[in-house]
């Protein structure tokens, strides 16, 4: 019989890809993955807010997560992938380079972030993962998204 | 056993019985002797009762335990209610309404019941009121009502005080009231198709504002031998009565012109209160929506409908839904005239169809009667009136308009004010009234109809208008206008000047001006819903405020716009027009394009370099369009490559992460299934 301490708690990831890393994000912060369609620019908004897409009836911004943590930009190909997701009354989706796994975490494998990685500021990473030789790396989606740092971003740009 | 999933129903179904209660009194409170209405409060309560024992809300239990032992003396005779006793149970009500909301908003719904309590005992016990014994002990039953055959206008059944007045104004256009008696033969086989015959052919000459009995009864063959129709018409006498002798099997005809005047005169003079159970004598409130459906003998007896309670987000993801099926029935409708084979042709033909009656019932489900605002102002006016010590008739029209649910949500408040304003500051006291040679009862009307694809209320009162000086004096006073500025204000913008936010702060302004509390509100609530409001008034005879609301907030007339590759919506609300002008109309004016509209120096706005739209250099005509935009009285031309045109649209808001988009007040989403931003163009004037 096992022990309740054998029982590793595990977490479960949408596995994607952005430049040359491997980024995860919660599954249950996420509510569909879509092929990129035509999006809709929302004039005078920030840099890294490409626009609006219809989602089923419902308008959701898009944010090219490249722009979002400053790394260089990607032309969109076959592969290139909105990860619709939701944090609070905040639904957004992200366009990431491909997505294209779903795993489990255990949480024991979960380390704190080191000051960059990849070119992103700690701030926006949950943790770094260790798995066999993948390294992934899981976003803090409420600080990638929290409104109030846009707000500062445009009065910046303003 | 848990509750929680009932406490919902609960809550909703007891509002009901609460109104209906109010209601109730209302109308009992004219005519206390009325055994109908008693059993209809007293099963109200009944009901309430015993819901509020099931669920475990105890002193709501008792409170209304007691009131249901006082009404059930009432409708058994041993008790005759009177004002005092009335006032008793206004209050029982007016707690319950308390517990009601305490419990609704998570409270237990205790609340100290014992005062209204001992009253209702004290009732009972027959110590409360002495002066219950002096009212007059007889006892109305509501269908008997016997007619003195010695006076003629007497004879005339039950007309009502909204029947009069129909009666009343029609014969300012020239009609002519009749009051028929048909008697039919005693050996009539189908004395219902007689009578319908006789109705029919009554209904040609003019209009039929009553029978007795009623339609349905008639229909039912429930009458004896005769029946009686009131009739307004221009035919004279001997015609109305050939055209019913013209059916067969028809014994008797008896007509008389009903004369209004001699009519009330007779109301008066009886006053006996066996004889007219239902009609309104010296009516404070009086509700005429209610009594429409009563005088309207064509409608059926507003029937006990079958209704199912719906959550609003339901109906919401119903919405959604449904505008990706019109998407896609887009995209079918495409496809199958590129395809073109016929019967796919039909087939998506038909779809849309079937599609497009669907998009109207799904939109209707929200839409609800503007009544379930109204219906709670009869009390409040009742209320009121009595406070400020005035006579008041509050008049409701049109409560049966339909409004989309979020509008009614919200109209509530802002009614309230209108309403408290007219009868604090409006209508005169009764004193007043008579000396300025009105009558003393003071008349607010409360109004709501259709007109194009808005919804209009109406608050009006027969009061003594605004005090232009007054509202000038103070307006001054405050700083909201110069002197000068002052001088060249016309009527309508004096009167205006009440929904300045500064003149209404003020609690000593009410006194003063005669109006202006809280009106800042309303009108910022009103535009808020993307409605308008405005005010008329004339010294000495009254003041109407006309609100204008939106039928839906989710759907817009908008022109569609197209600047390079992007497609914009512009709500037909602000467009004054769109118009061409070709390059060398366009002027220069303190480095701004402007052009001239109509003798009007109107600035230019360019979308595309406001919005940073990026070229898509393709070459263009070199022709201007312009779309001409308006917030209140400034202008502006907002310069577009191309009207695409005019299109009901689906507002969808930005969400929560994209906030205060510059210029942008919401989405849409167009028929190829791409988003098309609205332009906000409030925030392009300045």
């Amino acid at each position: 019989m096992l022990d309740h301490k054998d029982i590793v708690e595990e977490i479960k990831v949408i596995v994607f890809r952005l430049k040359d890393e491997e980024y995860g994000v919660e599954v249950n912060q996420v509510k569909s993955i879509e092929r990129l369609e035509h999006i809709t620019r929302v004039p005078r908004t920030s840099y890294f807010v490409k626009g609006v897409i219809n989602m089923r009836g419902i308008v959701t911004p898009i944010v090219d997560l490249r722009r979002r943590f400053g790394l260089e930009e990607a032309v969109y190909n076959e592969t290139t992938r909105v990860i619709i997701v939701a944090v609070g009354e905040i639904e957004v989706g992200l366009i990431v380079d491909s997505a294209n796994d779903v795993i489990d975490i255990p949480i024991n494998a979960i380390e704190p972030p080191p000051e960059v990685v990849g070119g992103i500021e700690a701030v926006y990473l949950r943790g770094v993962a260790k798995l066999d030789r993948r390294l992934l790396i899981l976003l803090n989606l409420d600080k990638v998204l929290n409104t109030d740092e846009i707000k500062q971003l445009e009065n910046l740009e303003a | 056993m848990e509750m929680n999933q009932y406490l919902d129903m609960f809550i909703e179904e007891s509002k009901e019985h609460i109104q209906a209660i109010n209601d109730n009194l209302l109308v009992l409170e004219n005519d206390p002797e009325s055994v109908d209405l008693i059993n209809e409060i007293f099963r109200s309560a009944h009901t309430l009762k015993g819901m509020a024992a099931t669920m475990g809300f105890e002193d709501m239990a008792a409170l209304t335990h007691e009131m249901e032992n006082v009404l059930d003396q009432a409708r058994n005779h041993k008790l005759v209610i009177n004002s005092d006793i009335m006032d008793v149970i206004f209050k029982c009500v007016d707690l319950l309404e308390t517990m009601l909301y305490s419990i609704a908003g998570g409270g237990d719904g205790k609340e100290n019941v014992s005062h209204v309590v001992a009253m209702l005992q004290a009732i009972l016990s027959g110590d409360f009121s002495p002066a219950a014994e002096e009212e007059t002990s007889e006892v109305a039953v509501a269908e008997a009502v016997s007619v003195p055959e010695a006076d003629e206008q007497q004879k005339l059944g039950n007309l009502d005080e909204y029947e009069l007045t129909v009666v009343e104004q029609s014969q300012q256009t020239g009609f002519q009231a009749y009051w028929i008696k048909t008697s039919v033969q005693d050996n009539c086989i189908l004395k219902a198709a007689r009578a319908y015959m006789v109705y029919d052919s009554l209904d040609s000459l003019g209009e039929i504002i009553k029978t007795t009995p009623s339609v349905e009864e008639i229909e039912e063959e429930k009458f004896e031998k005769s029946f009686e129709i009131v009739l307004l018409t221009k035919e004279n006498i001997e015609k109305v009565e050939k055209t019913v002798l013209n059916v067969s099997e028809i014994e008797s005809v008896e007509v008389l012109v009903i004369d209004p005047k001699k009519y009330k005169e007779q109301q008066k003079t009886v006053k006996a209160p066996e004889a007219k159970p239902i009609t309104v004598q010296s009516a404070e409130v009086k509700e005429v929506a209610a009594k429409e459906e009563k005088a309207a003998p064509v409608n059926k007896k507003p029937a006990a409908s079958k209704t199912i309670r719906v959550d609003i987000e339901r109906l919401d993801v119903l919405m959604n839904l449904f505008s990706e099926l019109v998407i896609d029935r887009g995209r079918l409708e495409q496809l199958a005239r590129e395809s073109g084979q016929s019967a796919l042709m039909e087939t998506v033909e038909h779809m849309s169809r079937i599609s497009g009656d669907l998009q109207s019932i799904i939109l209707t489900m929200r839409m609800v009667p503007v009544e379930q605002v109204f219906n709670r102002f009869p009390r409040m006016v009742r209320d009121l009136a009595k406070d400020l010590n005035k006579k008041i008739n509050l008049e409701i029209i049109g409560a049966e308009t339909e409004l989309d649910r979020t509008v009614i949500d919200e109209i509530g408040d802002p009614l309230v004010h209108l309403l408290r304003n007219s009868l604090d500051h409006g209508v005169e006291s009764a004193e007043a009234r008579i000396a300025a040679g009105k009558p003393e009862e003071g008349l607010v009307q409360l109004k709501a109809y259709h007109g194009g694809n808005h919804v209009f209320i109406e608050v009006k009162d027969d009061g003594a208008g605004i005090n232009r000086e007054k509202v000038l004096a103070k307006s001054i006073e405050r700083g909201i206008v110069t002197e000068q500025g002052a001088a060249n204000l016309s009527n309508k913008q004096i009167d205006e000047l009440l929904f300045a936010s500064g003149l209404s702060t003020a609690d000593k302004i009410s006194d003063v001006s005669g109006r202006g509390v809280g009106l800042d509100v309303v009108k910022t609530k009103i535009e808020s819903l993307g409605g308008a409001v405005g005010i008329d008034s004339t010294p000495g005879a009254g003041t109407t405020f006309l609100i204008q609301l939106p039928l839906t907030l989710s759907i817009i007339s908008a022109m569609l716009v197209q600047v390079e590759d992007e497609k914009f919506a512009v709500p037909l609300s602000s467009i004054i027009e769109t118009a061409v002008f070709t390059p060398d109309e366009i002027m220069h004016a303190h480095q701004q394009d402007v052009i001239d509209f109509r003798g009007r120096i109107v600035p230019l706005v360019s979308l595309k370099s406001i919005f940073n739209i990026p070229d898509s250099e393709e070459s263009k005509e070199s022709d201007i369009s312009v779309v001409i935009v308006r917030k209140g009285d400034k202008m502006a031309g907002l310069v577009v490559d191309s009207f695409i045109g005019q299109q009901e649209i689906v507002l969808k808001s930005l969400g929560k992460y994209l906030v205060n988009v510059f210029a942008i007040s919401g989405a849409t989403i167009l028929g190829d299934g791409q988003v098309a931003l609205i332009i906000d163009c409030n925030a392009l004037i300045k």
